[in-house]
């Protein structure tokens, strides 16, 4: 027992001291916080550019029904302009009729234009053309706009669940699938770190020395444990690190949305009848604190753990049979890694129906259960479910280990061929 | 009493039998030679020795007692005969870790590695890493990390490959000096000629079985085949009545082989009633070399495998 802490302790040192270490602990949250900043600022400055289009109106419909708004889009009609020299004049694209009818339009641009866009034009025209035949049918204005600016939130939706809790759909499965991607990624990242450590340590032929003091799986379970625990350490920090820089960020959101989302969290019956009033990116933030984080968090360090501890002693027992070339490695893993990439595509397809049969099974299933149920986890699977996930990973992490223990202890002292799985499988028969 | 014994020990793989029923005694204190050509056998028992390997049937026994691994691998030093290091740790760290391993606590692991740096002169090497060694100097590095925490047993597996011979001098005293102070040392080796210096006993296995076992005195003793060289001032003539048969002649002396009845005497007076001038006479024993390629020969060089049938 002694022995496995040696081993532990330098498996761990050895690589947290390392420089690369501290260079992804710190790079990878700069480069998500970068990411998401990036999309954000990229994505409000494109619908905050304005278009000025030119259109040719030969029929007289057009400069009735399209009428320029302040914010994203100008009409300038009939501006003697045709459609080659549009930029030249300074417009952001031109606007004319394709035939005789005139319904139906072609809008020439120098890049092509946004959905975004071409949807906006559309409803603006459509809008429009609907207004006026209601119009016609001896509407007045007033009530015209009546109808419209009542009808626009005259039905409102929200979904609580059992617990009678707010919760969004949306943020949930976005919360669950960041959840399983980082299970997804940590596992490879650390099972490969496992593998490669376990490699070194046969091509280096230290292996031996080693056995001659510690039995094979003293050393197997040293470096899986002191592995997970730089993971573990590697996590911590980024979780540290991600909620320093959000707070940070926080302070340069919006102050209208910082209030909108305090006036919900308050007073969350207000959500309820008129949360039309609060723009999406409160409600978002306001969901995300309401989130059972306690359960997340604990079942996200759980079925961490167990996903690493399940895959990465199998990921040692291909370590322990390859030799000097790393390529032959990559026909030894693919029975490892095809599962964790099934689990990672079942959720990735599913996340919208959290309860499906697929997403069931392969969240009972220990060889994808620690992707898939961490998907599940903030959409709040029934207990049971949970519970059976979890004990099943459990065991299925002591056989693996088993299997792989027996793999490694021969694996790990046999040079020359790479073994087959045929072979693997009659050592732990033989042994 | 043996410190070790190994009793109708049998371990088969499955293209191979590795070892094939071996018994052997290895005296306290001793320097023992375990000899045999590639593949003869030769790691596979060291392994089950060390602990690594359990055997298919047989039994060690250590010290008088049955071998327990877990317990008596702190008595055991072995060194493989593919030197195995962590690369990219540094050499004082990297001996207090492979002795800790062996159970010494840090603060006596650290005070030994001193001692020990400081006799092979490596003081300046404590915070180098491995990859920054040249292969005799990982070599001496790997020899103080395996005899460190003073074993009864110390197993070496061809310790002088890729060392120069200053340095090779250098580890074959210190062998000395452990073996003076009470342990006991297997070289495990296919080269002959360092064996006959060293070693009190030799065990030669080949193609998993023991083939020959005893001193080295002893086993030259029952190879040798009764050659003399005989030196000379002047080269005599022989006629057919000699009492030897010629083997072969140098520029001044002749090789012999007595026959049978006769004895050295009877071919020195032979000589003597001739007139000659001896100037020299002895006995040629064998080199271990020429009774291993003797008991070895006719056997395949590399091994075949063979189906394995239990």
């Amino acid at each position: 027992m002694q022995k496995i802490l040696i081993i532990i302790r330098r498996e761990y040192l050895s690589r947290v001291k390392n420089k690369t270490f501290l260079l992804s602990t710190i790079l990878l949250p700069l480069m998500m916080v970068l990411f998401i900043a990036g999309s954000v600022f990229f994505s409000l400055k494109s619908s905050e550019s304005k278009k000025t289009i030119a259109v040719e109106d030969k029929t007289g419909k057009l400069s009735k029904f399209l009428t320029s708004d302040t914010v994203r889009m100008q009409f300038v009609f009939n501006a003697g302009v045709d459609s080659t020299n549009f930029d030249k004049k300074g417009f952001d694209g031109f606007l004319f009729a394709v035939d005789t009818s005139g319904r139906h339009l072609l809008l020439k641009t120098i890049k092509a234009a946004s959905i975004e866009t071409m949807e906006r034009l559309k409803n603006k025209l459509n809008s429009s053309y609907t207004n006026s035949r209601l119009l016609e049918k001896n509407i007045t204005v007033e009530e015209l706009n009546a109808i419209n600016t009542a009808s626009a939130n005259y039905f409102t939706i929200d979904n609580t669940d059992e617990k009678n809790k707010n919760v969004n759909a949306g943020v949930n499965s976005g919360i669950g699938m960041f959840s399983g991607i980082l299970i997804y990624i940590t596992m490879f990242i650390f099972g490969a770190m496992v593998m490669r450590g376990v490699m070194e340590e046969k091509t280096n032929r230290i292996a031996e020395v080693i056995v001659s003091s510690v039995k094979p799986f003293q050393l197997m379970m040293g470096k899986i444990i002191g592995i997970g625990a730089v993971g573990l350490t590697q996590l911590l920090l980024w979780i540290i690190l991600i909620f320093i820089i959000s707070l940070v960020a926080g302070a340069f959101l919006p102050s209208d949305v910082m209030s909108q989302v305090h006036q919900i969290q308050n007073n969350p019956g207000m959500m309820n009848s008129n949360g039309a009033q609060f723009s999406g990116l409160a409600k978002g933030i306001a969901n995300v604190s309401t989130l059972n984080w306690p359960v997340i968090l604990s079942s996200f360090l759980f079925y961490f753990i167990g996903g690493y501890l399940f895959y990465s002693s199998l990921f040692a027992a291909i370590g322990s049979v390859i030799n000097e070339d790393p390529q032959e490695a990559q026909s030894l893993m693919l029975p490892i890694t095809m599962p964790i990439i099934f689990g990672f595509i079942i959720m990735t397809s599913n996340i919208d129906t959290p309860d499906s049969p697929a997403m069931f099974w392969a969240s009972i299933i220990p060889f994808t259960s620690p992707i898939v149920m961490m998907a599940r986890i903030p959409t709040g699977p029934p207990l049971w479910e949970i519970a059976l996930s979890m004990s099943l990973l459990i065991g299925g992490f002591i056989f693996t280990t088993w299997f792989a223990g027996k793999i490694y202890r021969t694996g790990i002292l046999l040079y020359g061929k790479k073994a087959s799985w045929k072979e693997m499988i009659k050592w732990i028969r033989r042994s | 009493m043996p410190i070790l014994e190994i009793q109708n020990l049998k371990k088969y793989f499955a293209s191979q039998k590795a070892v094939d029923d071996i018994s052997m005694k290895v005296e306290k204190g001793s320097i023992f030679g375990l000899l045999g050509p590639n593949g003869a056998g030769k790691t596979t028992l060291i392994r089950m020795i060390t602990g690594i390997f359990y055997p298919d049937s047989g039994q060690i026994l250590f010290d008088g007692r049955k071998f327990d691994p877990v317990n008596d691998v702190i008595n055991i030093g072995y060194m493989p005969e593919e030197r195995g290091l962590y690369k990219k740790m540094k050499i004082g760290e990297q001996a207090v870790y492979l002795a800790q391993l062996k159970g010494l606590n840090r603060k006596d692991a650290m005070e030994k590695i001193k001692e020990w740096f400081i006799k092979f002169e490596m003081q300046s090497w404590w915070n180098k890493k491995v990859e920054d060694l040249s292969k005799g100097m990982s070599q001496k590095l790997q020899f103080v990390t395996t005899v460190l925490h003073e074993p009864k047993l110390i197993i070496l597996d061809e310790p002088f490959s890729g060392l120069d011979p200053v340095n090779s001098n250098l580890i074959k005293e210190e062998i000395y000096k452990l073996s003076q102070k009470g342990s006991t040392i297997i070289f495990s080796t296919h080269r002959m000629e360092q064996v006959e210096e060293i070693c009190d006993h030799i065990v030669l296995v080949n193609k998993g079985e023991k083939i020959l076992d005893g001193s080295v005195k002893d086993v030259k003793n029952n190879f040798k085949e009764n050659l003399f060289s005989i030196g000379f001032d002047q080269i005599p003539s022989t006629n057919g009545t000699a009492p030897f048969e010629m083997v072969g002649t140098r520029d001044h002396s002749f090789i012999v082989m007595i026959k049978e009845g006769n004895k050295p005497n009877d071919v020195l007076n032979y000589f003597l009633q001739q007139g000659a001038s001896i100037n020299s006479f002895n006995e040629i024993l064998p080199s271990l070399n020429d009774i291993f390629i003797k008991l070895v020969e006719g056997t395949s060089l590399s091994r075949q495998f063979e189906p394995v049938n239990s």
